[in-house]
């Protein structure tokens, strides 16, 4: 009896190993597709228009109600100890350090992770991704690395176009709703925002960025290897839900680490 | 007898199972298959027919014995030695393994675009041609959805000789097609092997009429494989197993061919 759960603990364990070492080449295998001729710049774009543009208007909405969500909850806090002049600072630096790089990464894993996943799954399971291989056409940079670099262009740019939006809806709520100052709204942000907390957000928005494109592809790539996937269409559902959790407890987890290294 | 392409010595293929065990779909297997000719492998499902052809195109590596290519060991092959060995073959997949987002003209260049420095022009001209030649002209802006079973593995192998390759391999061509569809195929491949004369693995359930295509016919059952010269051979074989194989898969309908 206990050897038995020794085993299945000792199998899992070996499993998980190879999952992650799998996974491991796997970006390797991505970072040389980026650099294998012909660069197809064509497919890049259509997917940096996929994954940026198409996620700009989710991006909008979530970073204007997030935004004025902060100015609100910020006013009510600073309005207690009379320092309402401070909500332009607690505002950005809440969506330059935190909010802007993690609710971006996330809302692009909802949008553009989980269709990633799902495309390469159906493409192994049809056979479409053996199809290439046999054609002697590298997968990695004909499929994966365009996803890989438009995603890479994509979420810093998202990011700083939630943390723009974020700041308005912030602006809209303390200071056209709730009467502060827009003088030390604006003076207070600057003040307190320095490059270093820009650079941070930045070098978030990256990791993020390649997580979320690392775990989404890959779970789909791997659609056939995973235990317990299941078969056919079955097993695409399975990891695509896999793959959105995984990738959000991901940049969750790797927020808490850069903010503890880089702060 | 023609030189082997292509050898299988003492090959192993080991699964694992579910429960921690494993099953051995292929078991020491050997055999060869000749320059020029055409290979039956059947079997029934699930014996690694499809698994063979996998080995051979060094998409599953074997864990024994060796694959050989062209005098190649497959296993030995690194990434470049893979492609270069890929690009003598054209597959056609059970589905067809068409790109659902490329239409029927982008399904049937992307070999071409991908593996030669031809010119869009040039590239135009082949395609319209091989399209033509497997009567599928007007249908080059469709996409793979809107088209019919039988339309699609055409398409699939109009992919599959664009590089004009020296071994063809067909995984199943004629599943869930017509019988009309399915004869249609089978003359199609009977005349592009006449006009190419290329080698060709045949992996197929419709053992009757591919068998009649056959130079040389492998059986696959319980992970061991059975060599046969001619479809007489298999019908005179002792080998309980084989007979078995022969009167259940085959049926009624081999037995009526055979007596034809």
């Amino acid at each position: 009896m206990l050897l038995e759960k020794v085993r299945i603990l000792g199998n899992t364990a070996i499993y998980l190993l190879r999952d992650l070492g799998g996974m491991g080449v796997y970006l390797l295998h991505i970072l040389g597709g980026c650099g294998k001729r012909p660069f197809r710049f064509r497919e890049t774009l259509r997917q940096t228009s996929f994954i940026g543009f198409g996620s700009l208007f989710v991006i909008c909405c979530t970073a204007l109600t997030t935004g004025m969500v902060l100015g609100l909850q910020g006013y009510y806090s600073l309005h207690k100890f009379g320092a309402e002049g401070m909500l332009g600072s607690a505002v950005a630096l809440s969506l330059i350090l935190e909010l802007g790089p993690v609710l971006t990464a996330l809302m692009v894993t909802g949008r553009a992770g989980s269709s990633m996943c799902a495309e390469l799954g159906i493409m192994r399971n049809t056979e479409q991704i053996d199809a290439l291989e046999c054609m002697a056409v590298d997968p990695f940079r004909y499929l994966i690395s365009p996803k890989f670099i438009a995603t890479l262009i994509s979420v810093p740019l998202l990011t700083a176009i939630f943390d723009v939006v974020g700041i308005f809806g912030g602006y809209l709520a303390g200071v056209v709703l709730m009467g502060v100052d827009p003088g030390s709204y604006v003076e207070g942000m600057r003040n307190s925002v320095t490059n270093h907390d820009v650079n941070l957000g930045i070098i978030k928005s990256f990791v993020f960025a390649v997580l979320v494109v690392w775990i989404c592809t890959g779970r789909g790539y791997f659609v056939q290897q995973i235990r317990g996937a299941g078969f056919g269409a079955e097993s695409v559902s399975r990891m695509t839900t896999q793959a959105v959790v995984l990738s959000s407890i991901s940049v969750l987890v790797f927020d808490y680490l850069l903010t503890a290294v880089l702060l | 007898m023609n030189e082997a392409l292509i050898e299988f010595n003492d090959v192993v293929k080991i699964f694992p199972k579910k429960d921690g065990g494993e099953q051995r779909v292929l078991d020491r297997v050997n055999f060869a298959i000749p320059e020029g000719k055409t290979t039956v492998i059947a079997g029934r499902s699930g014996q690694g027919k499809s698994v063979t052809l996998k080995l051979i195109l060094g998409l599953m590596r074997a864990d024994g014995g060796q694959v050989v290519v062209g005098g190649e060991n497959v296993a030995a092959l690194g990434k470049q030695g893979l492609n270069a060995m890929r690009t003598r073959f054209g597959v056609l997949f059970q589905g067809s393994a068409l790109f659902d987002s490329l239409t029927v003209y982008e399904n049937v260049a992307l070999p071409l675009r991908e593996r030669t420095g031809k010119k869009e022009d040039e590239i135009r001209a082949i395609v319209e041609a091989t399209l033509a030649e497997l009567e599928l002209s007007g249908h080059e802006s469709k996409f793979p959805a809107q088209l019919s079973g039988g339309m699609r593995r055409r398409v699939g192998l109009a992919r599959a000789l664009q590089l004009n390759p020296e071994i063809l391999l067909f995984d199943e061509p004629t599943t869930g097609l017509d019988p009309v569809m399915t004869q249609e195929i089978y003359q199609l491949f009977a005349r592009t092997q006449a006009k190419s004369g290329f080698t060709s693995i045949i992996v197929s359930h419709d053992i009757p009429r591919v068998f009649s295509l056959a130079d040389q016919i492998i059986v696959l059952d319980r992970g061991v494989m059975d060599v046969f010269p001619s479809t007489e051979a298999i019908q005179r074989s002792e080998k309980a197993h084989i007979q078995e194989f022969v009167s259940t898969t085959m049926g009624a309908l081999y037995q009526s061919w055979l007596v034809e």
